[in-house]
């Protein structure tokens, strides 16, 4: 079987978000890079379709050369390739971003096969844009479930689960098929030392992706209202528990 | 303008997310219109009328009769092909997205998700990042707009409108069934995180997966639940559907007690719309206890017992 996962690189904030001076990015001067957790979990499910059922996985994201760290970080757990589509820009809009991805994932079927299997987060954890793997599917004419708790393949099938507020429902895919993957659906492993070691010499294939500017742009990112609260101290330790308990009592949630 | 407004329903159970979707058109322009799939929601038309749609376009086809992202995208595509609609509008929940998401990429158009500002003139649109932890400004040029605006924003307000039928017509690809729900699995009634009265949150300083009996302890005594951070779950102490934030759930309850819960901006955004929020923390400059409406200064194992075993010794 062969498993493809697409990730994006995104900062890892603190308490807030800082903005740059121009507006146009998070402001990371002191910021960590991660990749966003329910791309995470879909990483951890490559890893698994290919133990499996055996054949291989490959990792696809687009975004600065320092991306890298975040494919290095999948190989570390196991993915067997990884393709960098850098990009100068901050981000790229959805629409220029999975026309890349798309064309990117048709050269590398062309020569190397057809992925039964295609994986993406349900949403970036940055922006958000709840379309880019929706859009590679339409573009590759394959199924598309969003929002997967649960895959199982079984032949040339796959069962997705996904979670509705009422209750759990199962849509069943013809393989080649593409899924959006929710954290939750697995916990992802940490990497070995082994894994960390291998994953630092592990190849990178590069190329660098065309695609025309969609007809969504950012003009400026701008900082949600922040709640601001008087925060009553009720006390120390478990002496304030008298005090707590009076408070449950005001709230009406001591019935 | 000729805005369309994709109703979200389940075997014709209206979600309540379309009455945001509506009220979210209304504001953009006078005359709104519906669309529902299926023949499952032709009832509906009426509740549509009253929250301000003034023609419900119905499609009947059987591959409408259960949801799939795909074909739902496809029917939404063509009915706003067929509408000439200028704008294509839904409420960005799961489906929502989904299905606005499949029609944008079959009419190769832009679609910006979880819009919470339009404005229809220079078309300048405000919309949610990181869950709501950021905004972006952004502008949109298409012939048709399509796009969702942010869940539980748009107040739902009742504006009794014709909601005169009308029946579209749309020519669906047998293969378009490749993505159906199959089946389904009810969740047993009764209190989850997302409806909790109480929520009593656990972060990494519970330290172990039994760190959490004093918590679910105190959750009882209140008619609640336990929550957690991602930090919980992904020590694998406590199930993911536990988890409280951006990628886990977004809680609104009376009260909101966190526990040794740092209060990073992605555990927070899923927290904030707690009426009232106690954080318990060693730390006097956490952020949950800078944020919170009272804290105790203290340490959790400490303080979770004592509350509990106050509640009881108030009981008798
Ligand atoms: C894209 C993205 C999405 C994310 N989504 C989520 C999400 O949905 N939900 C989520 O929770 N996180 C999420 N995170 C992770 C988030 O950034 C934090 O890492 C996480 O919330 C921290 O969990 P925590 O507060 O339990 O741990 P910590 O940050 O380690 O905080 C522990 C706290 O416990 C206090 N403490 C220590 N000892 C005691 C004691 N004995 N008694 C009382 N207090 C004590 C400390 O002062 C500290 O404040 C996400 C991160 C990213 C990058
Ligand atoms: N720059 C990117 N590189 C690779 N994959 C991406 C990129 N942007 C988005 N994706 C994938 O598409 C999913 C949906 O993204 P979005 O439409 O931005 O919410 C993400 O969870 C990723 O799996």
């Amino acid at each position: 079987m062969r498993v493809l996962v697409c990730v994006k690189r995104v900062p890892a904030p603190g308490a807030k978000i800082n903005i740059t001076a121009d507006g146009q990015a998070v402001d990371t001067a002191y910021l960590a890079f991660t990749t966003s957790p329910h791309e995470e979990c879909a990483v951890e499910a490559a890893v698994q379709l290919v133990e499996q059922h055996g054949g291989e996985s490959t990792v696809l994201t687009l975004g600065p050369a320092e991306a890298d760290e975040q494919l290095r970080y999948a190989a570390s757990i196991g993915v067997n390739r990884a393709v960098l589509l850098p990009i100068t820009e901050h981000d790229w809009d959805p629409q220029r971003t999975a026309t890349a991805l798309a064309a990117a994932i048709g050269e590398i079927e062309a020569r190397d096969g057809a992925f039964d299997v295609i994986l993406f987060g349900n949403e970036s954890a940055d922006s958000g844009n709840f379309q880019v793997g929706v859009r590679v599917a339409h573009a590759l004419g394959r199924p598309m479930v969003n929002g997967a708790k649960g895959i199982e393949v079984d032949g040339d099938a796959m069962r997705v689960r996904r979670d509705t507020g009422a209750g759990v429902e199962v849509y069943e895919l013809p393989l080649p098929a593409v899924v959006g993957v929710k954290e939750g659906i697995n916990l992802p492993r940490y990497p070995t030392l082994k894994g960390r070691l291998a994953s630092k010499k592990a190849e990178v294939v590069q190329v660098v992706p065309g695609a025309e500017p969609g007809g969504q742009r950012m003009i400026t990112l701008v900082q949600a209202a922040e709640q601001v609260s008087q925060t009553v101290i009720l006390g120390q330790g478990p002496d304030a528990a008298p005090a707590v308990v009076d408070l449950l009592q005001e709230l009406g949630v001591l019935k | 303008m000729n805005v369309l407004v994709v109703v979200e329903h389940d075997r014709g159970e209206l979600s309540p997310a379309t009455l945001e979707a509506l009220a979210a058109a209304r504001a953009l322009v006078g005359v709104v219109h519906a669309l529902t799939l299926g023949a499952a929601a032709d009832g509906r038309a009426g509740e549509l009328g009253a929250h301000g749609a003034a023609v419900v376009h119905q499609v009947h086809h059987d591959l409408l009769a259960a949801y799939g992202p795909v074909a739902w995208g496809e029917a939404v595509a063509q009915a706003a092909r067929s509408l000439a609609a200028e704008v294509v509008l839904a409420c960005g929940t799961d489906r929502g997205n989904e299905v606005i998401a499949q029609a944008a990429a079959r009419l190769d158009l832009p679609f910006v998700a979880n819009c919470v500002a339009i404005d229809r003139d220079s078309w300048e649109i405000t919309r949610v990042r990181w869950g709501g932890s950021l905004l972006e400004r952004c502008s949109l040029a298409a012939a048709t707009k399509l796009l969702t605006v942010a869940h539980h924003t748009f107040e739902v307000l009742p504006a009794p409108a014709a909601g005169v039928t009308n029946t579209v017509a749309v020519d669906l690809d047998p293969s378009l069934a490749r993505t159906m729900v199959v089946d389904r699995v009810e969740r047993a009634a009764g209190i989850t995180l997302a409806t909790a009265p109480v929520v009593v949150g656990g972060g990494r300083a519970v330290g172990s997966a039994e760190g959490f009996v004093p918590l679910e302890a105190l959750a009882a005594l209140l008619g609640g639940v336990v929550g957690c951070s991602r930090a919980v779950t992904n020590n694998g102490w406590r199930n993911h559907t536990d988890q409280v934030g951006q990628t886990g759930t977004r809680i609104a309850p009376d009260l909101y007690i966190a526990c040794g819960i740092s209060g990073a901006i992605q555990h927070w955004v899923g927290a904030m719309a707690s009426k009232k929020i106690l954080a318990i923390n060693t730390d006097p400059e956490a952020n949950m206890v800078l944020k919170a409406d009272y804290a105790v200064i203290g340490d959790l194992h400490q303080v979770v017992p004592a509350i509990s075993a106050e509640i009881i010794r108030r009981r008798g």
